[in-house]
């Protein structure tokens, strides 16, 4: 499969990419013939499963195992899709974790696993990419934050401080590479409907205005569009895609 | 792959680099600043990138601070090529 209009041969990169939002983001960035890298730290038959339904409808795919949180994992996930498919020129920040608990119960170890895997790894996976990116002048970033990084949710204090600096680190890292073809995205989902959302759902869905929760493809569209060649412009901006949860 | 490379050799990959970042051929040579040729911040961070990838040299910020022109970039690069 040749390059599409005017971008460079390369691959993409979803981390968290077997289940749920990952999941059909990895799907859709596969449809756009993007050669896609599924990261998954531990549910290898659901990322398994998702580059199955990628290639049996002639993409490309490769599932690649790592916990994002460790700081050697960043090489290793970009050397093999490098080695298979060619550089990453679309990394997609999704993998997240949720420890909740209201504040004076959330103890330092349930802090620092947020904000490690949410924003800690995210920068690094982010540092990795732009190298290759900065060389090929292009390149896509897009980084799955949420709406707790703008608006409380009483229980997400670490969640929330790592999606609203992730949003922060996407609007600093836009501003330096832009000259480089290379634009860095947040989209910040509002709820969602995923095994990560379960239970959290009920006293939220009464405030939304489009009356029904979001499906993992809503968000998979957005990313889409900042992922693609004609999305050049766009650039340190946060998409919230919410039913006008937060409008 | 790094103790091979010559003096010579590290400056032509500056100019071919500098070339690349928008520079005119005519202003490029050892003594030019980097800032009288466009050369910006960003430019400098690829340029490192290049020399690491290519030269096995890393070169961090603090290393880059004091390198106006090209000739003190191929001056850090020998120093640490030892």
């Amino acid at each position: 499969m040749g390059a599409m209009n005017g971008r460079p041969e390369g691959s993409a990169l979803v981390t968290g990419g077997s289940r749920g939002i990952g999941a059909a983001i990895a799907k859709s960035l596969a449809r756009e013939g993007w050669p896609v890298g599924v990261n998954y730290r531990s549910d290898s038959e659901s990322a398994e499963a998702v580059v199955e339904e990628i290639t049996g409808a002639g993409g490309r795919a490769k599932a690649l195992q790592g916990d994002i949180s460790d700081p050697e994992t960043a090489d290793r996930l970009f050397k093999a899709l490098e080695d298979e498919f060619g550089p990453v020129l679309v990394l997609v920040n999704n993998a997240g974790v949720r420890a909740d608990g209201l504040s004076p119960q959330i103890d330092d170890e349930d802090w620092a696993k947020v904000i490690d895997t949410n924003l800690s790894a995210a920068f690094r996976l982010t540092r990795r990419a732009l190298r290759p990116m900065i060389r090929a002048r292009y390149g896509r970033v897009v980084n799955i934050a949420s709406i707790v990084g703008q608006r409380a949710n009483p229980g997400q204090a670490n969640y929330a401080a790592s999606k609203a600096g992730l949003v922060a680190m996407t609007k600093t890292v836009a501003a330096e590479v832009a000259r480089r073809g290379v634009t860095v995205n947040a989209v910040a989902p509002g709820l969602i409907e995923t095994d990560m959302t379960e239970g959290i759902a009920e006293n939220l869905l009464e405030h939304v205005p489009a009356r029904r929760p979001g499906t993992p493809e809503d968000v998979a569209e957005c990313v889409r569009f900042l992922a693609s060649d004609g999305a050049g412009y766009v650039t340190g901006v946060c998409l919230t895609v919410d039913g006008g949860l937060t409008a | 792959m790094a103790a091979t490379a010559t003096r010579e050799e590290i400056e032509s990959r500056v100019f071919k680099a500098l070339e690349e970042f928008g520079a005119e051929s005519d202003q490029i040579g050892p003594d030019a600043e980097f800032e009288a040729m466009d050369v910006d911040s960003l430019d400098l961070v690829e340029l490192a990138q290049i020399v690491e990838d290519e030269y096995g040299v890393q070169l961090k910020g603090e290393d880059m601070e004091d390198v106006k022109t090209v000739r003190q970039a191929v001056d850090l690069v020998m120093s640490k090529l030892g």
